[in-house]
């Protein structure tokens, strides 16, 4: 296909020329990964074959459909391609399919579907379930994925690929084109959508990126990076429009909340994140598009490629954990493809200046990181199967053959799928109880829900993310409108006449009634919490090695800010620099209690597995563990008892021993498997009517982790949790290589806290110990509390 | 009258002027009665479940909660058993049982004094408190008594269930026993339990000022919320 006259025009006419690889992927005949730069006009590459294809061919009913991982994102894609459709006179309709298009508009939607559907992986798993899904797809055309990098990080991506793998099924013939920000492995991301070629656009200019300066240094910890208010308010005077984001929800409402109070300009400053309230999120995307507001501060839900033209700089607050999300994130900046992107970056704290400083280099050296993938997660595929079973019969081998069409399930052997059909059919357990209630049947050789009516419940079940239940938040009183959503357990956290935070106002609960928290606002309040969980980040294993490697050189740190640069001094003076080959570990005393800390470097998340082993280790040794904390840069432990030799504790033998234990009793493996119960379909997420009150009625999914793990250890879901683990074992094998690389173990007994080790006494979110150390501090605390209730001597008489 | 019993695990406490025993499985004994009080054993919940067509829960509550409770028998060796009610999860779970368990649970019952008390969730929820064929052991609405034992707390002092206390602390849960001045309440013995939280306004009338008994490896005491000003568990840092 070549570019019609009509499209040579519109480009021409705006003064435009099509980019190389958009002409590119139009000559392009199978399916293709595009990867190219943010600004680099990728959307449009992706839908110039179907509207081209459309202008040559007109034809009624659906042609494409497009998936992106955000609801945000469709509405802006749907913005943007509603423009040149205008502008060129195509007869192509555009609606878009997601959890927030209303009722009416879906039901016209499946009589009458548009010629390009934008949808999420979540609304095109459920579109697929209904009966007249073979129906409705038979004539796709296309297929485009946006953003297929971040889907791939996630289980999101596995249910994509099956419902791609689906697609490719009801329709043969059906085009499909990845489209992708930079990535590490190009070819790895190609397989996972079962491409045949990759089409590379060439890299846009070098970005401009800094720290932002500051007139304070920055605080010993913390992530809100308030202290530097006063420089953001000016960057964005200075410039036309300004994307600030930050690591998480809490921290955007509270720089938002400081962001207005010392706003005296009176700039139009708006807030967006995935907490929000719909009609709350709409609004400031249109005003960001109608170009009214000069700055917007966000997270992760503005993450991923949102075109916004007239933002010419990007403030990140707090560093970025990892590189491949400040470079998407400088991409917001100047969506242009050959202007340099502008971005400016405020560490929260000390020791993210160093972070900061580090990512800083990668990214101009062009350098990504990134995890390696396994096969496709199990749990994913049961929910597949349960839902294909939704749409109709079908025959298990034909099933199978499908489902191997898909990258990630490329390598499934027909033994696993089987057991995953046995488990969706029969729940798989070793004693067969459930002959009569079979989820599944096979009546002549199809497999087929026994009750139709399931259907409901297995479609409310949809989706790969196993995020805390939420609830709504609404101003009380006769009408009020809604504000948000937030965490249920953050909601249980608090009592009547709390304040937190919650789109930039501060509110106070007063009660919950029907599952909605209603709340008054009263402004001028202190707001006391405002800690609903965001998503969590670790850093990469690369931003902490060149983390390190700035820490270790002294001749390096004079590209650190002078208070940075002072603080390390004094640490060396005290106690030491962490440096390459050398595992600086650090004791000393305070209130009462021995502190441990290991600068290990190798993420928050391998810290954690790490505080587990080496705590295990320490209660064998009676040094009496009370619990630790782990960041990304170091783990501290607390105890009774001082370490006087680190080496026992971090032995090879002894971690994989404590791992082999930790894995089968851990608290994180019963979250993990909470996530795959309830991809799975084992553990209903809340249905629509007939909600849990949070009486005795539930019981929690830790119980049947732990029935299950006693009486039928083989079971399938067990095994799918222990995957899980394996994946979140590319931990500990940082902890391993962080013990390779170090070979030489250095113990500073000190008198009292060391400079580098004073933030982390000030980091919230310390992990207790579970077991016997969660049980004595909860032993303690209850005494505590009879001691104040003056009920310590009165127990035993009556 | 001579009377023996074991000293035995768990904490020992006195309600309405007699000496009772909180076990950490959750059960109650009345060493001056010989009796074991177990509240809530919901048996059959998953095959509840599963009928009603919905998720296929692992079906292995019912030999769960036997064992536990065969753990406890063994330990005491009570003359009698007394079960407040909401020993099966309806009707159907309890016809339903498999023979293997139908076995197992005749064999506990065997050669003790065994009283079921109807609950909301039990079989028949019979008013004259009348047992389903193949259960073993005998049937009662309550068992009344200058301390009273019925399935939901009314007129005091009572022994009751159904309320399936529960406590957040230290980041995890612990099923409790609820003690005030004239209701002793139980926490659920059955696997597939929840917990309500003792925070909640259902337990002032019944507990205000009373503590509450946290079940674990050991068993500790907690104030109970809503004595006198406002307890420190309100706060949230519990």
């Amino acid at each position: 296909m070549s570019l019609p006259p009509r499209f040579r025009d519109w480009f021409a006419g705006h003064g435009w020329r099509p980019h190389p690889h958009q002409l590119a992927l139009l000559e392009a005949d199978g399916d293709t990964l595009l990867i190219a730069p943010t600004g680099g006009g990728k959307t449009l590459a992706g839908f110039l074959p179907s509207l081209v294809d459309l202008h040559l061919n007109p034809a009624r009913g659906l042609h494409t459909l497009f998936v992106s991982p955000l609801k945000a994102l469709t509405a802006d894609v749907g913005r943007n391609l509603a423009r040149p459709v205008a502008e060129m006179d195509l007869a192509v309709r555009i609606g878009d399919r997601t959890g927030d298009t209303p009722a009416s508009q879906r039901r016209k939607q499946r009589a009458d579907p548009p010629e390009i559907l934008l949808t999420t992986p979540e609304s095109l798993a459920l579109m697929l379930s209904w009966p007249e899904a073979a129906k409705m797809f038979a004539g796709l055309k296309r297929v485009v994925l946006d953003e297929l990098h971040a889907l791939a990080e996630s289980k999101r991506g596995d249910q994509l690929m099956l419902c791609l793998a689906r697609l490719r099924s009801l329709s043969p013939g059906v085009i499909t084109t990845g489209l992708s920000a930079t990535v590490e492995a190009p070819v790895a991301l190609a397989r996972f959508m079962g491409a045949k070629a990759v089409l590379e656009a060439s890299p846009g200019p070098t970005p401009d990126i800094a720290l932002l300066p500051t007139r304070q240094p920055p605080p010993w910890a913390g992530g809100g990076g308030r202290y530097a208010v006063p420089d953001v308010l000016e960057a964005v005077a200075a410039a036309q429009t300004t994307i600030i984001f930050l690591n998480t929800r809490a921290q955007a409402e509270l720089f938002f909340q400081a962001l207005w109070l010392a706003n005296d300009k009176g700039l139009p400053i708006g807030l967006h994140h995935g907490a929000l309230a719909r009609e709350a999120r709409q609004k400031v995307e249109a005003a960001m598009a109608a170009g009214t507001l000069r700055a917007v501060v966000a997270t992760g839900s503005l993450d991923l490629g949102i075109d916004w033209g007239n933002v010419d700089l990007v403030i990140q607050v707090g560093a970025p954990r990892n590189i491949k999300r400040l470079v998407q994130r400088i991409g917001r900046a100047n969506h242009r493809y050959n202007a340099p992107s502008r971005a400016r970056i405020v560490a929260a704290n000390r020791f993210e200046v160093i972070e900061c400083v580090a990512a800083l280099e990668a990214a101009r050296a062009g350098e990504l990181d990134g995890e390696p993938r396994g096969p496709g997660p199990l749990d994913v595929l049961i929910q597949q199967i349960l839902l294909t079973a939704c749409a109709g019969p079908f025959d298990a081998d034909r099933l199978y053959d499908e489902v191997i069409t898909a990258g990630p399930y490329a390598s499934l052997s027909r033994t696993d799928f089987d057991a995953c059909l046995d488990f969706a059919a029969t729940g798989g357990y070793a004693l067969k109880t459930y002959e009569r209630w079979q989820r599944l049947v096979q009546r002549n050789g199809l497999w087929q829900l026994r009750d139709p009516r399931a259907a409901r419940d297995l479609r409310i079940n949809i989706g790969t993310i196993t995020e805390a239940e939420k609830l709504k938040v609404r101003r009380r009183g006769r009408g009020g409108g809604p504000l948000g959503e937030i965490e249920e357990t953050f909601a249980a956290s608090l009592s009547p006449g709390d304040t937190f935070l919650l789109g930039g106002q501060v509110l106070r609960y007063d009660r919950i009634r029907d599952l909605v928290m209603e709340v008054t606002p009263t402004p001028g309040r202190e707001p006391k919490i405002a800690t609903f969980s965001g998503l969590k980040f670790a850093t990469s294993t690369e931003l902490s090695q060149r983390m390190l490697a700035v820490l270790a050189d002294p001749e390096r740190h004079a590209e650190l800010p002078r208070s940075i640069r002072d603080w390390l001094a004094l640490q060396s003076e005290f106690s030491g620099l962490p440096h390459p080959g050398t595992l600086l570990c650090e004791t000393f005393p305070r209130a009462g209690r021995w502190h441990l800390v290991i600068y290990g470097f190798a993420g928050q998340n391998a810290h954690q597995t790490l505080g587990m082993l080496v705590t295990r280790q320490m209660e064998a040794l009676s040094l009496d563990p009370l619990g630790f904390l782990a960041t990304d840069h170091a783990l501290m432990v607390t105890s009774l008892q001082p370490v006087t030799d680190v080496a026992p504790l971090l032995a090879a033998p002894v971690l994989e021993q404590g791992l082999e234990d930790w894995i089968s009793a851990s608290s994180l493996m019963k979250r993990n498997f909470r996530a795959v119960a309830t991809i799975a379909g084992l553990i209903q997420r809340n249905r629509p009517g007939a909600r849990k009150t949070g009486k005795q009625t539930t019981f929690s999914s830790d119980i049947i982790y732990d029935t299950l793990r006693r009486h039928d250890p083989g079971h399938i879901l067990l095994r799918a949790t222990q995957d899980e683990a394996q994946r979140g074992l590319i931990d500990f094998n940082r902890i391993d290589d962080m013990l390779a690389r170090n070979p030489h173990i250095e113990l500073r007994a000190l008198p009292r806290v060391s400079p580098l080790a004073a933030p982390l006494l000030l980091e919230m979110g310390r992990v207790r110990l579970a077991g016997e150390g969660q049980l004595r501090m909860a032993e303690k605390m209850a005494r505590d509390l009879m001691t104040e209730a003056g009920l310590d001597q009165v127990v035993q008489g009556d | 009258m001579i009377r023996w019993y074991k000293v035995t695990e768990g904490y020992p406490f006195r309600f309405a002027g007699e000496e009772f025993i909180a076990r950490p499985s959750g059960a109650l004994w009345w060493p001056g009665q010989r009796m074991l009080v177990v509240a809530d054993l919901h048996l059959g919940r998953s095959e509840r479940h599963a009928r009603r067509g919905g998720a296929l829960l692992p079906p292995f509550e019912v030999p769960d909660t036997l064992a536990k409770l065969a753990v406890e028998l063994a330990a005491l060796e009570p003359e009698r058993v007394v079960s407040l009610g909401d020993a099966f999860d309806d009707d159907l779970a309890a016809i339903h049982l498999n023979d293997q368990d139908t076995a197992c649970l005749a064999d506990l019952v065997k050669g003790r004094d065994w009283l079921w008390i109807a609950g909301n969730h039990d079989p028949g929820s019979s008013i004259e408190g009348a047992l389903l064929p193949g259960i073993p052991g005998s049937g009662a609405v309550e068992l009344k008594g200058r301390v009273s034992l019925r399935h939901i707390a009314a007129a005091g002092p009572d022994i009751s269930g159904h309320m399936h206390p529960s406590a957040r602390l230290a980041g995890r849960r612990f099923r409790c026993f609820v003690v005030g001045a004239d209701h002793l309440i139980l926490p659920a013995f059955g696997t597939y339990t929840g917990g309500l939280d003792i925070r909640d306004p259902a337990f002032s009338p019944l507990a205000a000022g009373g503590i509450a008994l946290a079940c674990s490896a050991r068993v500790f005491a907690l104030p109970m919320p809503g004595g006198r000003g406002q307890s420190p568990l309100q706060k949230r840092d519990i």
